[in-house]
């Protein structure tokens, strides 16, 4: 039955649509969050705040343990879904240039266009950076690209790797967020006089 | 007298203008998760927030001169999967910012401002902002994804280069926030 992209012919505009309808719950919930605040985002490396690895992690959880069920329930085909293919060199020197820009500039991109949303103009400027890192990548670095592109391994997932079934991992990671939700609850007391 | 009614006004003020406050971690964290979700049920895939952006600069570079757009390989690639108008990625920014600017609305959250630490400056901060958009902008087309295509998407279905973009990203976060950014924060 799921995914719907699989079993049913979507007209574009209802394809379309249904993309808005999911971005308004993104944003909403982003912003509902505190992520349109680049002080509350930032909080999370100065250990007084860490809103944002809470709810990233119980995002994470939540929508593991819902495709878990679904497919042990027989209505999602896994296989179906899109797995972005990995690269690990891509995933470290990236993630490490990315990291370095969230705290410089105070967001993500998705959290930027909720700053944005709500009138905070370093969201803008953060989202005017996006915009020219992109054209610049697709200027100067196409043949990186295409290497990266090239050398990266289609559909490696934890499961597949190491051969222990999907339910296994959700359940560790909701042991892991419970230890993790204890712990940042201590980090948060012990680190509360950096909040500026 | 006095000191009793002036600490009421101004209380019964505040109570007034003042945003709410944001939601519980976990509470915002699952709807979240929902959201992502019913991505992943209706589209077959999950969130991302950078890709819109290559899709618009492609089309933009054709506009100017086609033969130039296609002499990169990445704008080719977003050409050939048509204009940013019809772009999923593209509603999905269009419904985030809806989504972002009604919660921030009814909360009474909207402000035209800028967010920064105590020791920057408005300039210096929205100079800031610029760089980092351009950096953290960078490090998502090398990687693939941002926080929400490869950390949130990616995670959620165990994608092994997933979870290694996240460690890597909360590594340089850590490092350059303590070592480098304590200023502008702190």
């Amino acid at each position: 039955m799921f995914p719907l992209s699989s079993t049913m012919e979507l007209s574009q505009v209802a394809s379309l649509g249904l993309a808005v309808l999911i971005g308004i719950g993104f944003g909403f919930f982003l912003e509902k969050a505190g992520f349109g605040s680049a002080r509350k985002l930032v909080a999370v490396f100065y250990l007084y705040d860490m809103a944002v690895v809470k709810v990233m992690f119980t995002a994470i959880v939540t929508a593991m343990a819902g495709l878990f069920v679904l497919s042990a329930a027989g209505s999602l085909d896994l296989a179906e879904l899109y797995v972005e293919p990995s690269n690990y060199t891509a995933a470290i020197l990236g993630g490490l240039v990315f990291g370095a820009g969230f705290v410089i500039g105070g967001y993500c991109p998705g959290t930027s266009l909720a700053a944005a949303a709500t009138g905070r103009l370093d969201g803008a400027a953060f989202i005017g950076g996006i915009f020219v890192a992109s054209w610049a990548y697709a200027e100067f670095l196409s043949g990186f690209d295409t290497w990266l592109a090239a050398s990266a391994h289609p559909d490696v997932t934890l499961p597949g790797l190491t051969g222990i079934p999907m339910g296994w991992f959700v359940l560790l990671f909701v042991g892991f967020l419970a230890l993790a939700g204890w712990g940042m609850s201590l980090a948060e007391r012990r680190f509360a006089g950096l909040k500026p | 007298m006095s000191a009793l009614s002036a600490p009421h006004g101004a209380s019964a003020t505040r109570e007034k203008s003042a945003p709410a406050p944001f939601w519980n971690p976990y509470v915002a964290g699952f709807g979240l998760g929902l959201v992502l979700l019913a991505a992943y049920l209706i589209a077959g895939r999950g969130l991302g927030a950078t890709g819109a952006f290559s899709s618009l600069a492609a089309w933009l570079a054709n506009a100017i001169s086609p033969e130039h757009a296609q002499a990169s390989a990445v704008h080719a690639r977003y050409l050939e999967a048509g204009t940013p108008l019809t772009a999923w990625l593209t509603w999905l920014l269009v419904g985030s910012f809806i989504g972002a600017a009604v919660s921030g609305f009814t909360a009474g959250r909207f402000r035209v401002s800028v967010e920064r630490g105590p020791r920057v400056t408005d300039g210096q901060r929205l100079a800031l902002a610029l760089v980092g958009g351009i950096v953290a902008g960078i490090g998502a087309k090398i990687a693939r994804g941002c926080t929400s295509g490869q950390a949130l998407t990616g995670a959620a279905i165990l994608n092994a280069g997933s979870l290694v973009f996240m460690l890597a990203v909360f590594a340089a976060g850590y490092a350059v926030a303590w070592f480098v950014a304590r200023k502008e924060w702190l």
